[in-house]
């Protein structure tokens, strides 16, 4: 074996790809919900849509995009090896008395990170699959554009397709513009008028928060990071803005749009 | 006291083990947990029965011999205290107490409460050490070692080998033992010659042992009874990986 095989399936090896792609995830949530507040604007999704067609079509997001898959299949199997090798080395007869002084999450990433993958397969079929395989519809925006006011919002009759995610098209007299794109928000808008699947969300950026208050500064120590320096700020990301806030805010999403559907 | 130990037995490491419960009475609260053993085995000695085999030494808490696992946790219920420095005012009259051997892959059951722990002797055997001849002691002043190197060093060697940290570790892992080990001569000039070799060779002997990876679930450092800390765990992964990264073996 050569030394950087040798070091990556060493016990400390496992445990450093487990916390760099780790870390890699926990970045990119940071992405997603800044682009997801999108859909809190009363726009009727006109921000939200064309945030999703910067997502698919930037170069450079399509590139780390690639290697977001495969850090996720790389964490999850990596992760369920390191948990079976793990309850092996227990043995055969385990303790008929347990009583932990570690906190449920730390003893439970397995689990809950078992609930993130269902969650990121029935979220990645519902969106991003309909987004890039399935029949959207399009909507049309027109905005005039001396206030950026939207003027006027369609939906294009069932079967429009264009050959771009996006057209936009400047009025003769200059004075408005309109915009055709793929309409996401509507699906998005449709899904969570479902009670069981908003519960799901909920549920699943539970498991987030759980996952990443362990998670985050576990990754630290992993890679060597245990300094009293820099351990309070390290919590206090892990805790507070991993753990709580930007989970919360996920779930903040499915359950405004229910609660639309509810006054509507 | 009145006391219901329901405790682990087991011919060797090939046969299957069980809970056996006795009854003591007239157990002294001021007895520690092992003289609570010398009694059970004193009255099973009597009625012509197989005293209960355990481990223990110095029971002044620095050998790090004894090794119990007691109502779920290594070492019993209270804080940097190894078994042998438990006492029964621990414990309240008429207490039902459970008492397992350490459990892990890499600590196959001797006898009863007894494990081999001589994976933690091969690991540090396979660079736990320094190998320069050092001669004899010299002037304190002409090696300078800093205040804080020196504490921190010292916090690490404090480790008694009990092995605790793999007994209440959900993934049976030896990383706050080979940590403290590899912590307490990396922190020291003598132990920088050897210094990438010895976490290079200490880490992959942990590995072929069969102990669990760490999850920093903290259980090790809580239960350790010489509370070793969880930065030498830290201080372990970087000079693994720094070593992995610039030593010369390839």
């Amino acid at each position: 074996m050569s030394w950087l095989t040798q070091t990556l399936s060493s016990s400390i090896g496992k445990k450093l790809v487990m916390a760099l792609t780790g870390l890699f995830l926990t970045s990119f949530l940071a992405v997603h919900v800044a682009g997801n507040l999108q859909l809190f604007n009363a726009d009727e999704g006109l921000a939200f849509n064309l945030y999703t067609v910067f997502m698919t079509t930037s170069p450079i997001i399509k590139t780390i995009s690639y290697g977001l898959y495969a850090f996720i299949l790389i964490h999850a199997f990596q992760g369920f090896y390191l948990a079976y090798q793990n309850r092996q080395a227990r043995g055969k007869v385990t303790y008929s008395k347990v009583d932990n002084q570690s906190t449920w999450a730390s003893r439970n990433m397995a689990l809950l990170g078992t609930v993130l993958l269902v969650f990121i397969v029935v979220h990645m079929a519902q969106f991003w699959y309909d987004y890039k395989f399935g029949q959207l519809p399009f909507k049309k925006y027109t905005i005039e554009l001396a206030e950026g006011k939207i003027v006027n919002t369609e939906t294009m009759p069932e079967g429009y397709m264009l050959k771009s995610k996006l057209e936009e098209q400047l009025s003769d007299d200059q004075k408005t513009k309109t915009i055709i794109v793929k309409d996401l928000y509507m699906i998005v808008d449709r899904a969570f008028a479902n009670l069981p699947l908003v519960l799901l969300y909920v549920l699943s950026m539970v498991a987030v928060s759980y996952h990443l208050v362990h998670g985050f500064r576990s990754a630290f120590q992993t890679l060597g990071i245990n300094h009293p320096k820099y351990n309070p700020l390290l919590d206090f990301l892990g805790v507070w803005v991993f753990g709580i806030i930007i989970p919360a805010a996920f779930a903040a999403m499915p359950v405004y749009f229910y609660i639309m559907h509810l006054l509507h | 006291m009145h006391l219901t130990l329901k405790v682990w037995r087991q011919k060797n490491n090939d046969s299957e083990g069980r809970f056996e419960t006795y009854e003591l009475d007239g157990i002294s609260s001021d007895m520690s947990f092992l003289e609570m053993f010398d009694v059970l085995n004193e009255k099973l000695i009597a009625e012509n029965k197989e005293p209960v085999a355990f481990d223990h030494d110095c029971r002044e808490g620095i050998c790090g011999m004894c090794s119990m696992y007691i109502n779920g946790r290594p070492h019993g219920p209270l804080q940097g205290v190894a078994t042998c420095q438990l006492h029964m005012r621990s414990f309240n009259d008429g207490d039902t107490i459970v008492v397992e051997p350490w459990r892990a892959v890499a600590f196959p059951v001797i006898k009863d409460l007894v494990v081999s722990r001589t994976a933690f002797d091969r690991i540090v055997a396979s660079g736990g050490f320094v190998s320069v001849n050092t001669g004899n002691a010299q002037d304190a002043n002409s090696l300078p070692v800093p205040k804080e190197a020196a504490d921190h060093a010292f916090m690490a060697a404090a480790c008694i080998g009990c092995g605790a940290c793999v007994a209440a570790c959900k993934n049976s892992s030896a990383m706050l033992f080979v940590s403290a080990k590899i912590s307490q001569l990396a922190l020291l000039p003598q132990g920088q010659a050897e210094r990438k070799i010895r976490a290079e060779k200490m880490v992959a002997q942990m590995d072929t042992e069969g102990f669990g990876a760490c999850t920093n679930t903290g259980a090790c450092s809580a239960e350790c009874p010489k509370e070793i800390s969880m930065e030498n765990i830290a201080r372990m992964n970087r000079e693994y990986l720094g070593a992995k990264l610039t030593s010369s073996a390839v």
